[in-house]
């Protein structure tokens, strides 16, 4: 009765590979020390923004790129997988609805009026696609002080887009009913699912909004009924309405990370949030169980037929740099490849610099095995997904969310083979 | 270090060293991202308390002997859900907690606190007299009174006493014949003298699958409402009573079964991690051994050793997850039993708390914030309009019942009815 498949990480990509093994039948725990990074994270999926120049097509992009970084996790999923893996999320979540495709990237304005290149994003983002240019007005809600629309607005005004299309951009600022000083995202993301506080917005923002103007909202446009919120400020409107991800605690992240928690759990599947992995135990060169460090004064034993390692890297802990200058693989004991060689950099001086550390991580097989020693998968049964990976600059790339998205469906392919 | 409180000399409370100082020490370990203000369930309903990130990893940098920029880390319910969730590693509820108890001890604990810290006592001084005990508390009068005198809130969930223990019970009861394997059933105070009969179906279900249940004499409280009431030292001694009961069993290699959540979690590392027990011998042992029953249960389930003559329960039903189950970090067994019972549909809450946190709700000047806390659940349990729900720990059942009406049983109870044991029907073959 135990386990087929235990993924070790709750972020995008443990979660992606655990709900696609449990839809299909695999009795499936996602295990982890606490929430991963799907909360901070915007919830769009960027597959490839930038080679280093702007990407405008991800599909024909992609090639090129893959030759370029040998090194790259993306050269361990095929560009079939990656389509497969953005179709199988717009499905898996139709509440989020999103939209896009590896075709093409979307420009999303950013909270301080970047543009942020998208292959797929949830569908309350989309009308704010800058690519065709066009006027929008951002909207600042007095208590939310973690987004500040003249700011960004003044900056898209200077955005030079591909197309050569302008953005005329404006700020308004509401005087909303709240009474609180001071919320947090979440707190807005709760108001706006109430109908009264919706129509007291509209009912105020209403007579200030020019004619085609698209209004963009921080994404706090409800949480768990975000699919009945946005249409329906939109409908107050008359506008069409979009979010912008502001500063963590990410609206957007939470509700895709509580759209998978319910797949997984709806599929059977099961959830440990709190332990933390002390070891594994290995017999023949494959995994036969993951041990956490559990509540009880013993250890906790986690058998399963096949590991998942969607263990983040140097932000999850997972990847460690000590102050002896060690890197290692905390999770598993994996070794970690792509430290710069001894007498060569390791960082850049300057913050936005190249830092050929921060590209060391875990290298794979063709299947997303971990290689141990000598270049061949670690364990038969152990795959590795996202951020623990090596050879990957996602935020240079804008590959995060593409990379754990199709690594972990990538993973789930694999074993699902492996079975079959 | 001790620390002489506010009111006298009797609140002498030794807040220590080394496992205190690891726990603090995990605040380094903090991000800033914001993930646990994002779940703390009472920050998300009151602004009396900022949050967990803004009293935990960041006021505890300033506190000194007791002394806290933060009086509002009174407001935190101690429901551990930040611990849980927190991806770094930071003991955020830990630290609060010991900060609590340190600035309690400076300021003074209300007569209240220490009245409704002991579970034990309580239970044996209403026991005797339970008619009347039970028909006092439930007039209107003697709570609005209770209310102004000790401010306990007039509508906040009480506990009935069953006028009986289950230890009477259990005394009398005849152990299993010819059992080839035996288990420790830790009832806790609440069992013993509130609910005797969730003793009993506990004590049936594992008979059922073949153990002879051993009950060990002297299981007092422990210590968990006084450890979170700012108590420690009352704690310790109650718990050290507990563990010196429990030990001999453990070191046997029996394992040890709870029916109460959040006291097996105090057993198995709340004790240690808060109260600087980390060394005791008899609480790291009993510690190991120690298992939730629905945890117990999977166990034997996953090694095919339950039985599963379950007949079918035609219901659909919510099942709440407690914050303090969380903290066992093992995901929610019930939910998996409820799965091998026939025709039985359980839809998780997914609500991170009812708001009651043991006694944090019953408090007059946290009433409404654990009401409040708890809305999105009661709605849910509302909504689904089964017969019941279902609920692993006991004060959250109370308030379940309290705020929508709905009798709220512990799962155990569920399994108990599906194998047919409370006789109404022959169980499934």
């Amino acid at each position: 009765m135990s386990q087929d498949v235990l993924v070790v990480g709750a972020g995008l990509s443990g979660m992606a590979a655990g709900v696609r093994l449990a839809e299909s039948g695999r009795r499936t725990t996602v295990l982890a020390q606490g929430v991963g990074a799907t909360h901070l994270s915007p919830a769009t999926i960027d597959v490839l923004g930038y080679a280093p120049e702007l990407v405008e097509h991800p599909a024909r992009a992609l090639p090129g790129f893959r030759r370029e970084h040998p090194d790259h996790p993306y050269n361990r999923v095929s560009d079939s997988l990656v389509a497969e893996s953005l179709a199988w999320l717009r499905e898996l979540t139709p509440e989020l609805g999103y939209e896009g495709s590896l075709d093409e990237n979307l420009l999303l304005p950013t909270a301080v009026g970047a543009a942020r290149p998208s292959a797929l994003v949830p569908g309350a983002m989309r009308a704010g696609d800058l690519r065709a240019g066009g006027r929008f007005v951002f909207v600042a809600l007095r208590a939310l002080k973690s987004f500040y629309p003249k700011y960004l607005a003044e900056n898209l005004g200077q955005l030079k887009l591909p197309s050569g299309a302008t953005v005329q951009a404006r700020a308004v600022m509401l005087t909303d009913p709240v009474r609180e000083a001071d919320l947090t995202p979440l707190d807005y993301a709760r108001r706006f699912e109430d109908a009264g506080f919706r129509a007291a917005v509209a009912n105020e923002l209403r007579p200030r909004l020019e004619e085609d103007e698209a209004v963009g909202f921080p994404a706090v446009l409800g949480l768990d009924r975000h699919a009945e919120a946005w249409p329906a400020l939109q409908d107050l409107l008359g506008h069409p309405v979009f979010e912008v991800p502001s500063l963590p605690p990410s609206v957007p992240g939470i509700r895709l990370f509580r759209a998978l928690r319910a797949r997984l759990r709806r599929a059977g599947g099961v959830l440990k949030l709190g332990p933390m992995v002390i070891g594994a135990e290995e017999d023949g060169g494959a995994l036969r169980a993951v041990l956490t460090h559990g509540a009880a004064n013993r250890p906790g034993r986690h058998p399963a037929r096949w590991f998942v390692a969607a263990t983040g890297g140097f932000a999850a802990g997972a990847i460690q740099l000590d102050s002896h200058g060690e890197v290692r693989e905390t999770v598993f004991g994996l070794p970690v490849a792509g430290i710069p060689p001894e007498g060569t950099p390791r960082f850049g001086p300057g913050y936005f610099d190249d830092h050929p550390l921060a590209r060391a991580g875990l290298d794979v097989d063709e299947r997303l095995r971990p290689l141990g020693d000598g270049r061949r998968a670690a364990f038969s049964n152990l795959f590795a997904v996202g951020a623990a990976l090596g050879g990957a600059e996602p935020w240079k790339e804008h590959s995060g969310n593409g990379l754990a998205l199709a690594t972990g469906y990538a993973a789930a392919s694999a074993i699902l083979e492996e079975e079959a | 270090m001790t620390r002489a409180g506010a009111t006298g000399s009797d609140v002498t409370e030794t807040v220590p060293t080394d496992m205190v100082e690891l726990i603090r020490g995990s605040l380094d370990h903090c991000v800033k991202c914001t993930i646990c203000e994002t779940y703390c369930p009472v920050s998300n309903v009151t602004p009396l308390f900022p949050g967990p990130k803004y009293v935990g990893p960041q006021a505890e940098r300033f506190r000194e002997d007791g002394e806290t920029p933060d009086a509002s880390l009174d407001y935190c319910s101690g429901c551990g859900i930040c611990t849980t969730v927190c991806p770094q590693g930071v003991k955020i509820a830990e630290i609060n907690a010991h900060a609590r108890a340190a600035m309690k001890a400076r300021r003074g604990v209300p007569f209240r606190d220490r009245l409704i810290a002991r579970s034990g006592l309580l239970g044996q001084l209403g026991t005797p007299v339970a008619p009347i005990a039970n028909w006092l508390l439930s007039r209107a009068w003697f709570r609005a009174n209770l209310e102004r005198v000790l401010r306990i809130h007039r509508s906040a969930p009480m506990p009935r006493w069953a006028g009986r223990t289950f230890r009477s019970w259990a005394r009398r009861h005849d152990p299993l014949d010819g059992a080839t394997k035996a288990v420790v059933y830790f009832h806790g105070c609440s069992t013993n003298y509130y609910e005797p009969r969730l003793g009993e179906m506990a004590v049936a279900v594992l008979e059922h699958n073949g153990f002879r249940v051993l009950v060990p004499p002297d299981q007092g409280c422990c210590g968990l409402p006084l450890q979170s009431n700012g108590l420690f030292d009352d704690a310790r001694r109650y718990v050290r009573r507990l563990t010196k009961s429990l030990a001999p069993y453990a070191r046997r290699g029996y394992d040890i079964v709870a029916t109460s959540t959040s006291c097996g979690l105090m057993l198995k590392r709340e004790a240690m991690e808060m109260l600087d027990l980390e060394d005791d011998e008899d609480l790291r042992t009993v510690s190991s051994h120690t298992y939730d029953i629905c945890e117990f249960l999977l166990e034997l389930h996953e090694r095919g050793e339950l039985r599963t003559d379950l007949a079918p329960l035609p219901m659909t039903i919510p099942y709440h997850a407690p914050c303090q189950q969380s903290g066992h970090w093992m995901g929610k067994p019930a939910l998996e039993l409820f799965r091998l019972i026939p025709q039985l549909v359980v839809q998780d809450s997914d609500a991170d708390c009812c708001g009651i946190a043991g006694t944090y709700g019953v408090k007059a000047e946290k009433y409404d914030i654990a009401m409040d806390v708890g809305a999105g659940l009661f709605d849910q349990v509302r909504e689904i309009g089964g017969p019941l729900a279902t609920c692993d720990s006991e004060t959250c059942r109370w308030q379940i019942e309290k705020a929508t009406g709905v009798p709220t049983v512990h799962p155990v109870e569920l399994l108990y009815r599906a194998y047919g044991l409370d006789g109404s029907r022959a169980a499934a073959s």
